[in-house]
């Protein structure tokens, strides 16, 4: 039924949706809202036989899905930056064991300086951790993308993060249509586990791999995900048979034909762009959007055939990786190999600064000029950066970086937003 | 579009009423989309919410820089924060006060906003009549849908009876129709009459 709801809170109850078994989770903002939704469905006795466990820390949470997975039970938690960062090693190990966790990542920042609002560092510095990684544009979106995942990761024995911008997201009421039970039932199938702990036919799972076949495993593990790249796009078609939704999928292009430049980025910043390219359209500038919903795997051959005919590619990404650029671009400009398209890095909405239109319009004119600089920083306070620059080139003790900032900030004016 | 940007301070309700107007727009058939501007969640800590109310899928997430309408639900904000940033010139403000234009010093400020745009509305003695507490939030969506026209009323109640069950939805409900009323009886007064907006 289509209302008006809290992205958390339509997230929360697609999961009730996918009869959950075990969830286990920690709360951290702010995926808050989806966690304490759901435990307290749990306790109303509205989730089945499912059991919600408090867990001492993220890292408790994941470990608690590993074991509930292995033996059999569907499992699903969420977190966010630091948690996300703390759980990191049992973050491989649910890949490594091919055990089917869907995970929630509400992004956001990743400290210090501490932060809590959106950008996507805590997903990206987990990119090669072995999950599937699918990125939702909507409220709807997100909720759909939890569907899909549990049946990607039990067809696949793959653990798959939806990852949902926080706050922009997670706290916005927007309109969600959320199916019902008989439909959600019809296109996830009970978990019916590929490999399962059972004490009446013992096996071990996690044994020490050494020289003589790690690489093996991981060639496996890498050609597993290469074969998930058919199987998140079948998901999503048959989901829209299903549902007469798009939701999903590898990448999806707006107002690609005739694009001479193309904009590409993932999550809730798509929107936004739409309305630029609108904008830039009515100007006459030949420009398109390219969605990535899909990054892990990451669909090169799809990326290549939507740009091969543009003549630039702009990649905004809220992520930075540090004396190296964009994240997103590399990857993109991998997928783009010899075919002479340049490739321009756009680092945006950082800690949650909120990406406007009209600076993505006029980014958009300076990188046909040929104006910015590589990789250009969007609405960079340039002001501040230099004098904290010429501060430190004056003292060497000039103190804490983040401080410092903040303070030159306030000194030119608190703005509204 | 209708942008309207909500300000006040942690704990009276702000990002609720943003919530509690999409709700009431989507009641009415709209699309609405509503947010916060949270920063560290701490009681008394200025806070903003934004709403954007449209006949059509609403696509951008960017923060509401050019509001159609401001809610201000607490006026020691006033002096302090740039609340009038970007405020469209033939926009709508609702203040949450007992004093006047003049007293709150900001009289000639907004005395080039079109006649029946601007009101000052007691919302905080409306919240302890009806629910024993200085709730300004509900009152203040009741005087929206007067001033602006854009919400029925009986939407925005709707909204409300949702999201708070029983007894204090239907106070929150009564809130928002004394909200309503005040801002229909002082733009009578003033002689102003009702300018609603655009509907979409």
């Amino acid at each position: 039924m289509r209302a008006q709801l809290e992205g958390s809170q339509a997230v929360a109850e697609a999961i009730v949706l996918c009869r959950p078994e075990v969830i286990a989770a920690y709360p951290i903002s702010p995926q808050t809202h989806i966690v304490e939704r759901l435990s307290r469905m749990v306790k109303q006795g509205d989730v089945g036989r499912c059991q919600y466990l408090n867990v001492e820390s993220e890292f408790g949470a994941l470990s608690v899905l590993i074991g509930a997975s292995a033996a059999g039970a569907r499992t699903y938690t969420a977190t966010t930056s630091q948690g996300l960062l703390f759980m990191a090693e049992a973050v491989y190990n649910a890949a490594g064991l091919g055990l089917p966790i869907v995970m929630t990542i509400a992004n956001r920042a990743v400290g210090a300086p501490i932060n809590i609002w959106n950008d996507h560092s805590d997903s990206m510095a987990l990119r090669d951790a072995g999950w599937i990684q699918l990125y939702a544009e909507t409220n709807q979106e997100a909720a759909d993308l939890h569907i899909q995942a549990f049946r990607l990761a039990e067809e696949l024995s793959c653990p798959v993060m939806v990852c949902m911008d926080g706050y922009i997201l997670t706290h916005a009421y927007e309109p969600v249509d959320l199916p019902d039970q008989a439909s959600v039932d019809a296109f996830l199938p009970a978990f019916s586990p590929v490999q399962l702990l059972d004490p009446s036919e013992p096996i071990s799972i996690g044994a020490m791999v050494g020289p003589e076949a790690f690489t093996e495993v991981k060639y496996l593990a890498h050609q597993q995900h290469l074969r998930a790249l058919t199987l998140v796009q079948d998901i999503s078609d048959s989901f829209e048979r299903q549902f007469h939704r798009q939701s999903g999928g590898l990448c999806t292009g707006y107002r690609m034909t005739d694009a001479d430049t193309i904009v590409i980025a993932l999550g809730s910043v798509i929107g936004t762009i739409q309305e630029a390219v609108d904008g830039l359209r009515n100007e006459g500038i030949a420009v398109g959007c390219l969605k990535i919903s899909c990054y892990r795997p990451f669909p090169s051959q799809q990326i290549r055939a939507a740009l091969e005919s543009s003549s630039r590619v702009i990649v905004v990404e809220k992520d930075l990786a540090v004396g190296m650029g964009g994240i997103v671009s590399a990857d993109v400009r991998m997928a783009l190999n010899g075919l002479h398209i340049p490739v321009h890095t756009v680092i945006a909405g950082l800690g949650g600064r909120s990406i406007s239109t009209e600076s993505l319009k006029q980014m958009v004119r300076d990188v046909r000029a040929e104006r910015l600089s590589e990789p250009h920083f969007l609405d960079l306070n340039l002001r501040v950066v230099d004098e904290e620059l010429a501060r430190r080139r004056e003292q060497r003790r000039a103190g804490p970086l983040a401080e410092q900032v903040i303070r030159a900030v306030n000194a030119i004016g608190t703005k509204v937003v | 579009m209708i942008a309207i940007r909500f300000h006040g301070r942690g704990g009276q309700g702000v990002v609720t009423a943003a919530e509690l107007l999409s709700m009431a727009a989507f009641a009415d058939g709209k699309h609405a989309q509503a947010f916060p501007s949270f920063g560290s969640e701490r009681m008394g800590a200025p806070v903003m919410a934004f709403c954007r109310i449209d006949s059509k899928t609403i696509r951008t997430r960017e923060a509401v820089t050019h509001p159609d309408m401001l809610i201000v639900q607490d006026p020691t904000l006033l002096h302090q924060v740039e609340i009038f940033s970007g405020l469209s010139p033939d926009g709508y403000v609702l203040i949450n006060s007992t004093f006047s234009l003049a007293e709150l010093g900001i009289g000639d400020f907004l005395k080039s906003m079109p006649p029946g745009h601007v009101c000052v509305v007691p919302a905080s003695d409306i919240g302890v009549k009806h629910m024993r507490h200085p709730i300004a939030n509900t009152p203040l969506l009741g005087a929206f849908a007067g001033i602006t026209g854009v919400i029925a009323l009986e939407s925005v109640q709707s909204a409300m009876r949702q999201k708070f069950s029983g007894a204090l939805g239907e106070a929150n409900a009564a809130a928002a129709q004394d909200g309503y009323d005040h801002v229909i009886a002082s733009l009578a007064r003033e002689g102003s009459g009702l300018h609603h907006a655009r509907t979409t």
